[in-house]
Formats: C-alpha cells, structure tokens, sequence
C-alpha cells in the first residue's frame, strides 16, 4: 500500500490543514482546536486522532515508538506502528529515550522525555466537561467564559459522597492557569508528568474533530481543593519482574486460582531495568526454576 | 441617590401579538419591586427582558454595578452578561427544577456559585452551604441529599439559598411561592421577607398573587395587555386602586 | 492458565489469515463475483455508496465482497479510501426536476402531471418466501414499453404557485462542506441534510419514526418520491462551460408537513427534505421526516424536547462510522484505566472499614 498513498497516509493539503490547526492549539495551550478530522483507514475511537497528528507531524528522519496502555505489544499499539512502517517507512523503536515522535494511548512513559520529543495522545473525548453537560455548544461558551465551577461541583460531589476525589483517570487539569483540559485517558498517577515537560504534547480527538496542546515547559495543574490536594494514585507494591517502586503497575492475574502479580505497565521501563540488573520477586524466583519470561 | 436598576422604554412584541409596550422601572438598592398582573398581562416577558434573557426590540436596562459602575445591560456581550448573572445578579424561578441541578446534593448545588467565582476551600464552602440552608430553614443533616428527595417547598428554599450564597446584589424572582401548599407558600413568605429585611435586598419578583406583594413589596407595578396601568407605594396602591383594572384585582382577590 | 494479552505482530497477522478465509467461505463454492453483487444486491450497494458518501458502485459491491456483507463494515471501507482521493472540483447543483424517474409517486394528490409511476417496489408485493429462488428459478421479464415523453414537474412546486407551500430560501452562499470543515454547530440546513444524507438509515428509520409517534409530531406526507437517474455536470475550467460527467441514480423524498402557523408565519404546509444516492426509498422518507423536525427553531415551532428536534444529537449521533468505532473501542484494552480504577476502590473500602473500625 505504501506505493499507492502519499508518505505517512495523509495527503499533503491535509497535513497541512491539521498543521494549522497543531500552531493555533500551541499558541494557545490547552483550548480545543476544531479540525476536519478525516476518515482513517482505522475505527474512531482506536487513535485516528492521535493518527492524524503523528501523520501531519511525521518526518522521514523520524524515529517513532507507539504505545498503548504503557506497552510496545499490544495489539493496537503493534497496529498502528504498523501502519506507520507501512505509509512513511520510518524507522520504529520501543525504546522511549530514542524516539523522536511517541504516539501513546492512556499513559505518558515513565523515562523523562526532552525537548527534542513530542508526545502524541489519542483522544477519546476531549472535552473535561462533557459528562457535566453534555451540549457541545453549551460546554464551549463555558470555557469561552472560564465558567468552570461545574467541574469543581463534580469533585465537591466525589468528597461529600466519598471523602475522596474519585477520578482516577482522565483526571481534568488546568493549562497556564486558562483552560481546563482532559488529559487523556492516563491514570492520575501521570498527571505532574504533564507540567513542565521538556516536549511538546499534542492531543488528537478524530471522532470529536478536535486538536489541543501542551508546550514545552508549561504549567499543568491537576485540579483539586485547598483542603483536599490532588495525590498520585498507584498500587501499593513495587514491580515483581524489575522492582521498580515509583511505576505505574498493572497487576496480572497469573492462574486460574486468580493469584495476581504487579508489573511495570511501560513495557520498556521495565525492561530496561532489567537489562540493567534490578531484579524483582519473581525474577529472583526464575533461578529457582520458576519460569516467567512469557510475561 | 441614583437607582441601581433603571428600565426605560423597554417593548417587546412576538409579530402581530404585544408582549409589553414602552415600559419604564427602577429599583433603588434595598427595594423590593412587585410587577403583577394575570397571565398574558406580559409580565414574564419583561421580566425576561430585564433580566437579558430575552432581547426586547426596544429601551435599555442601566444596572449600576459595584464592580464595573453603569452599565446598559442589553449592549454587554453574552460573556458579560453571564458573568453579571452568576455574581451581581440571581434569578429564581418559580419551578425548583429549572433552577436546580437535580443530581447534584444539596451542597453542591449551594456550593456551586461559590466555585463559580474561585472559593477552592471544601471545609469553606461547606461551612457555607451549611450555614445558608440553615438560614433557609434546611435540615443541614440533608447536605449530602439530592434536591429531587426534598419536597417542593424544601427545593424552593434549597434554590433561594443557591441564589444568596455570593450576596448577589440583585435578585429576579419569577412567581416563587407558585405550584406551593397554601401553608407552605406562607412560610415561604415569611422567610423571603425576612431575609430581605436582614441582607437589605434589591428585588424584582413577578406574581399574579397581591398577597406576595403585601408581604414584601415596597412599591410595584400593575400590569395588562403588556402596558403598564398604575404604579405607585405597594400599599397605598392595594389599599386605594384607582385603575378599574386594578380595583378588579384587589376586589377579587384580597377578599380574605 | 493464564494466556498472556499481549498479542502483538504474529497474533494479528494469523488473525487476518485466518478472515481471510472465513470471508471466503468453502471453497468447493464458487466465489461471488463483484458483477453479482452490483446487479443483484443493487440495495445494499445504495446503501454503501450513500452511507459512504461515495458513488461507485463497482467500489460499493467489492467492499460489500470484503466485508462478508457487513455494511457497516463495506461503508467505512469506502469511507476510508474516499478521504485518499484528491478534489478536483465541484459539481453544479443536480436538477432532479428532468430526472430519468423509474418510479414517481405522491400521496398528496391521485393523478398528477406526468402520471404516478409505481417502478420495481417491494409495497405491494406480499411478502411470501418465493422458494423458486432455492433452486435458482428464472424470473419473468418486465413489461417493456416505451416511455411517453412528458414533463414530471415537482408536485410542491404546484402548491408553491398557490402560495400554499413555505418557500425555501435560495442563498449563494458555497454551503459548508462537513467532510473538508469541522462541524459546528448551530449547523445550518445545508450542514444539517449533509450528515443526514450519511446518516446511519436504522438511525434515522428510528428517528424518524418517533416523530410519528409523536415526539415532535409533525404530521406529513409524501409530497413526492422519486428515484431514477440525474445527470451530473460539472464546469471545466479549461473549457469555460458545462458538460456532463456521468449519470447517478438518486432517491428523492419532499413531504407535505401541516403548519399552523407561528408568531412569525401564517399558517401553511412546510417541507421535508430527502436526498440520497442509489434507490433508497426508505431512507430518504426517513430522512425528509427529521429534516422537517429539525426545522422547528427557523419556522417558530415550540422545542417539545424531543431527540429528532434536537440538533446536536442527531448530527453527533447518526454517522455509523463514527457510532460503530466509538462503541466497539471498548474492547481494547483498558487495563491501566481500571487498574485505577481498581485502586481507588480498594482504598475507598479500605477508609470506611478504617472508620468503622475507629467508631466500634
């Protein structure tokens, strides 16, 4: 197929069209662009937003790495590097310090990023106040005004009903103290990554037709109460393959009796750590003859 | 001393059929202004004119704002004039509902103006809610309850306490003892007008009921066909009419 | 034990192997040939090429092939090549009044200028099982007659003279194009019949129908039906003028609404508009209804909250392609999400078995 479209997919009228669309929403951080999102040869919903920026933003010098839920292998992260090795021919990597272009859906990697970087999301629904109200028309004007205190009644409403915030992820925050913005699908816990980060983040919603951004080195606050401050939110364990304790861990049922154990959600984080010697519970139990390496 | 609110000329016609004609209004601060009338009087209508909801086809509306001094509010942009709406301004209307989030406690729904203009303290603004609802005569131990388990004459308190948490300067009131129990409408009189006593409260409120006006009008306007027929001190114009129409109303409704 | 979820390249390579051949199905049967499909599955390939804003029906009927004759599935495939081909321009407005009608009909009036013409329709067949068709019985053949010539005026254009009819409102204005710009709304009529000549037809069968029952009653009937062939000319830059490219098959539905009048209308009959490609009579009534419902804020009519009056709903709610991908990403994975999620109620329970036990 590589032959028959143009390099990265996108014709270049369209590229240039989401271009446009990627300065405005840089100039201004955090406020939804509209854009012509176009049909992808994906479902809406699996990262045609986060497909159409990574085509508009693509080079053929580029280097790019696609994760989803923090991992290289999942199939619809594998799906989308696929594509992209197809349509531009460029080089692919899982090794997050080593790519030029990272498209991610639902986690922000756990190695630091740098300026040389940009981050690309996919957008399920982008706009934080949507589940408030659900009018389009409604919910623009509100952020036209900083009308914003319905966000804060949701989170009022979680304390006096729970004692506790209880959004995990897609937690909204504030961008450069204008507008609030929906990170994404990232568990909580990711969310100080957002601020102050080195690269550029771009978000895409293709089925919402939207484009929003993060510059570099931008303040990011997650928002929450004087009395009730935002916390990170991870499980209580550390990484049984690489020992990590400051990772996001997903926790894996491993037989039928339904016994768990907890691993890096970034595939490669993990990894890495590995390479370099950190060695968990059950890697340290591998030399006794117990055999994990499938996980 | 000048008026805060000011209407003057104020018209408003749906095609061939009148909503009000060429009407002129003020309101001191502290005051408590009555526009009554039966229904299709236009009474609504230019209280949705005064109020900026509806655009009236003629007059202007001056309202002297502390924060930004006079302004004609029907030439300030719909940011503006939504910004006044939820600081300087309340409205309460005569159905709970619409002037209620349904799903929201009422805490929350008490709380909201507050962290519309920034309060960011939980414990603060709850002491508040608490404190309004106790104001209004709530159960406090009902925080955490949604309006749609408070009776109507609760959800009418629960809104009138939603209204007055930021102190607004001026309040509209949209027939605000209607669809009560005449025992609860009485209570809710009651508490309306001690709180206007007590917080000094500029107020607009439409009814079609003179005993609303008696209980807490200053002064008030009669209205029919969409024009004004006589204004004047709420009292000495229900004790002495000299309208036909109004002597029509007071003799058939103040017949107690 | 557990299987590992992480799929990756191998799984998803075996995977399309192996549709591949569940597409074909046994192969001691011949396969369906594209020829087959255009010419005897000619609806669903309507459905595709309206659905899929795309009009090639050779194109429809390979996708129909693809997809195992999910058409959902053969719209989006359309879709996604229909945003790869370059525009080369615009067509000029097609003129339905000299369309080529294979069927005309109008429920408003019994006789009407150029005559009522049933055409190839399933309404007055009774729908028995025809088992000739089992063991691939030959059908007989139409009644062949040459047409009469004569004029097929648009019957609302006959009330339009009497002043009976709201008139429509011509603009110059290029009307917004919803596949090049983002929607936003309020969307004006032109946007509005866009996403609905798109539109999901079950959607809008279900919309449609709702109206009639009255969420947002808007009592109509058929002005006029009519599907056949318009052609399709387009001005040439290089030439200076017109000429025609080619011919497409279209289904159009106008409807009679009764209108009693608002505060800024006399009271008179409104339409409804229909307009879809290929013979798609169904969709195309469907379509006139809740264009007709959506019409309440320009004609003064009261918002009865009804979904088919409501704007924002229906535009953000009838395109499939976009339905059908949102829906079913839920079955990607989500783990991290509830691993949150997982987390937060463990320690919401673990706080309140903490309170309990302070309390005891």
């Amino acid at each position: 197929m590589s032959n028959d479209y143009n390099f990265a997919y996108l014709d270049e009228q369209t590229k240039r069209m989401i271009r446009r669309g990627l300065l405005k929403s840089i100039a201004i951080p955090g406020y939804q662009v509209p854009f012509a999102s176009r049909e992808m040869p994906m479902p809406y919903g699996w990262g045609t937003g986060g497909v159409q920026v990574t085509s508009a933003c693509l080079v053929p010098e580029d280097k790019i790495k696609v994760i989803d839920q923090g991992a290289d292998d999942t199939t619809n992260a594998v799906s989308i590097r696929q594509f992209f090795e197809k349509t531009a021919k460029v080089e692919t990597t899982t090794h997050t310090e080593k790519a030029s272009l990272i498209q991610t859906r639902h986690r922000i990697p756990e190695h630091d990023l740098d300026e040389n970087q940009i981050l690309v999301y996919q957008v399920p629904i982008p706009e934080p106040l949507r589940f408030l109200e659900p009018r389009e028309s409604e919910t623009r004007k509100m952020h036209a005004l900083t009308e914003y205190g319905l966000m804060h009644v949701k989170l009022y409403e979680d304390i006096a009903h729970h004692g506790h915030i209880a959004t995990s992820y897609a937690y909204p925050v504030k961008v450069e103290g204008r507008y609030v913005m929906d990170p994404s699908p990232i568990p909580k816990f990711d969310n100080p990554k957002m601020s102050m980060c080195p690269a550029l983040q771009l978000f895409g919603a293709g089925r919402e037709q939207r484009l929003y951004a993060i510059p570099p080195y931008c303040e990011v606050i997650s928002l929450d109460f004087e009395d009730h401050p935002f916390t990170r939110l991870k499980a209580n364990a550390e990484c049984e393959l690489c020992s990590a304790n400051n990772s996001y861990l997903d926790e894996v049922i491993i037989d039928d009796e339904g016994n768990r154990m907890f691993v890096c959600s970034d595939t490669h984080y993990c990894e890495a750590r590995q390479a370099d010697g950190h060695r968990g519970k059950r890697n340290r139990l591998d030399q006794e003859g117990y055999d994990a390496t499938h996980i | 001393m000048q008026p805060i609110f000011e209407a003057t000329g104020i018209s408003k016609s749906y095609g061939h059929i009148l909503g009000c004609s060429n009407i002129n209004l003020s309101l001191y601060s502290g005051e408590v202004m009555g526009i009554v009338g039966e229904s299709g009087s236009g009474k609504s209508t230019l209280l949705n004119c005064l109020s900026a909801q509806i655009m009236p086809d003629q007059g202007e509306v001056i309202f002297r704002s502390p924060s930004r001094g006079e302004v004609d509010i029907l030439k300030l942009s719909e940011a503006e004039q939504r910004y006044l709406a939820r600081t300087e301004w309340a409205y309460v209307h005569q159905n709970p509902r619409d002037g209620l989030r349904m799903s929201v406690s009422a805490g929350g729904n008490v709380g909201e103006r507050l962290m519309n203009i920034g309060n960011r303290h939980y414990g603060n603004i709850r002491t508040k809610a608490e404190d309004w609802m106790s104001r209004v005569e709530l159960d406090t131990s009902r925080i955490d309850h949604r309006p749609s388990t408070f009776s109507g004459g609760m959800q009418q308190r629960l809104q009138i306490a939603r209204n007055l948490v930021t102190e607004p300067r001026l309040i509209f009131m949209d027939e605000p003892t209607g669809g009560l129990d005449v025992s609860v409408q009485a209570r809710l009189l009651d508490l309306l007008r001690s709180l206007v006593q007590e917080l000094s409260l500029s107020v607009i409120i439409v009814t079609h009921d003179l005993a609303v006006i008696r209980m807490l009008a200053d002064r008030m306007v009669v209205m029919k066909n969409g024009n004004v027929v006589e204004a004047g001190l709420a009292d000495q114009v229900l004790d002495d009419p000299q309208h036909p129409y109004t002597q029509l109303l007071v003799s058939s409704i103040l017949q107690v | 034990m557990y299987v590992a979820v992480k799929g990756g390249e191998k799984a998803i390579a075996n995977a399309h192997r192996w549709l591949d051949e569940e597409r074909r199905g046994p192969v001691k049967i011949k396969a369906l040939s594209i020829d087959q499909i255009k010419g005897q599955m000619s609806l669903a390939v309507s459905r595709v090429m309206a659905e899929g804003s795309l009009y090639d029906p050779e194109l429809a009927a390979l996708a129909i092939k693809q997809s195992q004759g999910d058409l959902i599935e053969a719209i989006f495939l359309i879709r996604a090549y229909r945003t790869t081909l370059p525009r080369f321009g615009t067509s000029l407005p097609i003129d339905t009044d000299s369309m080529q009608c294979k069927r005309r009909i109008s429920a408003t009036f019994k006789d009407i200028p150029g005559g009522q013409i049933l055409g190839p329709t399933f309404d007055y067949t009774h729908r028995l099982l025809n088992f000739k068709l089992l063991a691939d019985g030959e059908v007989m053949e139409a009644v062949n007659q040459s047409p009469e010539p004569s004029s097929m005026p648009h019957i609302l254009e006959l009330l339009n003279n009497d002043g009976l009819i709201q008139q429509e409102k011509a603009t110059s204005e290029r009307p917004h194009d919803l596949t090049r710009e983002p929607l936003t709304l309020p969307a004006d009529r032109a946007v509005r019949l866009q996403a609905l000549t798109r539109g999901d037809e079950g959607f809008l069968l279900g919309l449609g129908y709702s109206t009639q029952r009255g969420y947002a009653r808007n009592h109509a009937f058929v002005g006029e039906l009519r599907i056949g062939f318009v052609e399709v000319e387009m001005t040439i830059p290089e030439l200076g003028f017109s000429i025609v490219i080619g011919r497409i098959e279209i289904s159009e539905c106008e409807t009679v609404n009764q209108f009693q009048g608002s505060k800024t209308e006399p009271a008179q009959f409104t339409r409804g508009y229909g307009l879809v490609f290929g013979q798609q009579e169904r969709k195309s009534i469907a379509m006139a209804l809740v264009d007709r419902a959506l019409r309440w804020k320009e004609l003064g009519e009261d918002n009865l909250g009804a979904a088919a009056q409501d704007e924002e709903f229906v535009l953000y709610h009838c395109d499939n392609i976009q339905a059908t991908g949102f829906v079913e990403h839920i079955k990607l994975p989500h783990y991290v999400d509830f691993q949150s999620e997982l987390e937060l109620v463990r320690k919401l329970r673990h706080d309140a078995a903490e309170l309990e036990k302070a309390s005891e």
